[in-house]
């Protein structure tokens, strides 16, 4: 039953993520994809609309997982998955938080899961490259085309605003209006 | 405390937290000084110095930082039915607005414009992403250890696309192991 299936999946995927919002990315990927609920294009469109509105990230694709493949119940059901399992382990850890702050059971596994999380992340960034790069039928060897080359620059330009702590929402516009314009000109 | 209240105390948690999550943009973190502003300053519901705590227990526990930190105020300051009302409040929001936007996406995006929009928002989506991985990079363990974990996390997950539970499960116990036998050697406190 799909309603079972998406409280399955983002159950897991809320159980197994590590640092929150974008560390989730590899395993949506891996699990939404691959029960092909969306494309990894629909995805990373969906990054921007969750960075654009407001609330965390979990949530906001929880619900429109949910809400694409089965309706207002789905998304109830997939937002509730993803939901459940902090809930309740934050239950438990906040009988006793000192206790787990100062366990080196926790700090030991943290102190690997930092790193993973990196490696993982990483992952999920190299399989989004030909989704965004090479989007518009763009083959590896016409690496010159406008598409191609549109989107290099842009994520470059971008690239080095993120770093510069520029705001998401405008970083999203400024992206979005850069597309306009190279589809306007270029394409 | 008396019934009502615990739930005046818990309908009071839940408008927070609703306001929260109606009005943070960019998730988890960017919602860490607001929780605290609100909870914390404004209203006494909780001590400072656990807000302080909030973000190292989130961290170290698997789900999303906004809910871990919802669920642990609400957890706090009124038990278990003070930490339902504050995650339910910070949940609500995003679960009403996404449905609307989902129904009306799929319309726009026939549309060239959006269609030329998201072409160049996905090149800036994925630099986004990008710079999360710089930031995780930035607090993660630097030595050989850190070091084999994140390679090893790139193979498993991007080229041989194995299981990414299989892998946290594994890296959690490598750390344990790793972390127990650093510290009989004396490089780690």
């Amino acid at each position: 039953m799909i309603y079972l299936e998406l409280f399955y999946t983002f159950f897991t995927i809320g159980l197994f993520t590590f640092g929150g919002g974008y560390a989730m990315l590899p395993l949506i990927q891996q699990k939404v994809v691959d029960n092909g609920w969306l494309t990894l294009e629909e995805i990373v469109d969906f990054v921007a609309v969750s960075e654009s509105t407001p609330g965390p990230f979990a949530v906001n694709c929880a619900t429109y997982v949910g809400t694409e493949t089965a309706g207002i119940l789905g998304a109830i059901c997939a937002t509730l998955g993803v939901v459940l399992p902090s809930f309740i382990i934050i239950l438990i850890v906040a009988r006793c938080y000192i206790r787990f702050k100062n366990s080196k059971l926790v700090s030991g596994a943290m102190f690997a899961l930092r790193a993973t999380v990196v490696g993982l992340m990483a992952g999920a960034v190299f399989g989004m490259l030909p989704t965004v790069f090479l989007s518009a039928g763009v083959s590896l060897s016409s690496l010159t085309s406008p598409e191609f080359l549109c989107s290099a620059v842009i994520f470059v330009t971008m690239l080095v605003l993120a770093l510069k702590k520029v705001s998401p929402i405008i970083l999203i516009l400024c992206s979005a209006a850069a597309g306009i314009l190279s589809g306007l000109l270029f394409l | 405390m008396s019934v009502n209240e615990k739930w005046r105390k818990a309908l009071q948690l839940f408008g927070i937290f609703f306001k929260i999550g109606a009005f943070t943009f960019g998730g988890g973190y960017a919602m860490i000084p607001l929780i605290e502003y609100e909870t914390a300053e404004k209203r006494q519901l909780i001590d400072k110095q656990e807000i302080s705590d909030i973000v190292a227990i989130a961290e170290s526990t698997p789900g999303p930082i906004a809910i871990n930190s919802a669920t642990f105020v609400g957890y706090r300051s009124c038990g278990v039915l003070g930490s339902a009302m504050a995650t339910l409040g910070v949940v609500l929001p995003s679960l009403c607005i996404i449905m609307v936007i989902a129904f009306f996406l799929r319309q726009v995006m026939d549309n060239v414009y959006v269609q030329y929009a998201f072409f160049g928002i996905r090149a800036g989506v994925l630099a986004l992403i990008a710079k999360a991985v710089v930031n995780f990079y930035k607090r993660a363990d630097h030595g050989v250890f850190g070091i084999t974990v994140m390679v090893a996390a790139f193979l498993w997950s991007a080229i041989l696309d194995w299981s990414v539970i299989a892998l946290i499960a594994l890296c959690a116990v490598a750390g344990i192991v790793y972390c127990t036998y650093a510290r009989k050697k004396g490089w780690m406190e």
